[in-house]
């Protein structure tokens, strides 16, 4: 399996492990990134097709009563969290790749994580304010 | 035990990306997925927090949207998200093991555009005809 100067009994995949960009977590991140991709792909199209081109032009009471259906919250709530969870996963795969100072790399990937968490939330309290507000 | 130089993440200055379109579609996936999260999120925030503020704020973000500038970033929007969706549906197909070869990867490559062209079109037909 292994060959050249220094001989070793570490199977490949042990060399390997922890030596890429991400050094740790890369499976499970790599798997949960792609159930939210395909999530995202029927939830993107319902956002567009349903959310936006359904409430193009409306007035405040109608885009209110639309978001006050339990199905329509429902599916704005699961697009807002699968969209913000995806994309900071995403997100931070770039950074690990892209920005080798490590100290930079630790900040920004904290920053993308807050701003999902926090774009995310609000945009969810959003929906409930609108559905429950009257 | 020696340290080496580990190898660098995908590359953007080795290659001549202007005489192959593979590395082209690769690299914007990542430029799209980059613009929805940084950008996208912001109109999407701007959106629903217009319309949790009241009649005033939405009506306000419904004529920014409904505006010609307003049109033309949501059809920049529309075709980013469909090409961040059709493309990432062809990274589905290679995670599934299939058309992971050079012929696959360009058979795929021209589906997609054409699936992001036809997508964008008919949402502009859609929601044209909802909105006019």
């Amino acid at each position: 399996m292994s060959s050249g100067k220094s001989p070793t009994m570490r199977s490949a995949l042990g060399v390997a492990r922890g030596r890429g960009s991400a050094k740790t977590g890369a499976a499970d991140h790599w798997f949960a990134e792609r159930i939210g991709g395909i999530a995202l792909v029927p939830l993107a199209l319902w956002f567009v097709f349903g959310a936006v081109i359904g409430n193009a032009g409306v007035d405040h009471a109608t885009f209110q009563a639309w978001m006050a259906q339990p199905l329509n919250a429902t599916l704005m709530i699961l697009f807002i969290v699968a969209a913000f969870h995806h994309g900071a996963l995403g997100a931070i795969v770039v950074q690990e790749d892209y920005i080798h100072a490590p100290a930079v790399k630790h900040v920004t990937v904290l920053l993308t994580k807050l701003f999902a968490i926090a774009g995310g939330l609000f945009c969810t309290i959003c929906v409930l304010t609108l559905a429950f507000g009257g | 035990m020696p340290t080496r130089e580990r190898p660098l993440s995908p590359h953007l200055q080795v290659y001549k990306l202007h005489t192959k379109i593979a590395p082209v579609l690769s690299i914007s996936h990542r430029i799209t997925g980059m613009l929805m999260f940084v950008i996208g999120t912001l109109f999407v925030v701007y959106w629903l927090g217009a319309a949790a503020y009241g009649p005033e704020s939405f009506a306000s973000a419904q004529a920014v949207f409904g505006s010609p500038l307003g049109y033309l970033v949501l059809f920049g929007w529309t075709v980013v998200l469909m090409y961040h969706l059709c493309n990432g549906i062809r990274h589905l197909v290679w995670d599934a093991g299939h058309q992971v070869s050079i012929a696959g990867v360009r058979l795929t490559g021209m589906v997609m555009l054409a699936a992001v062209a036809a997508l964008t079109a008919l949402i502009w037909i859609v929601g044209l005809a909802v909105a006019l």
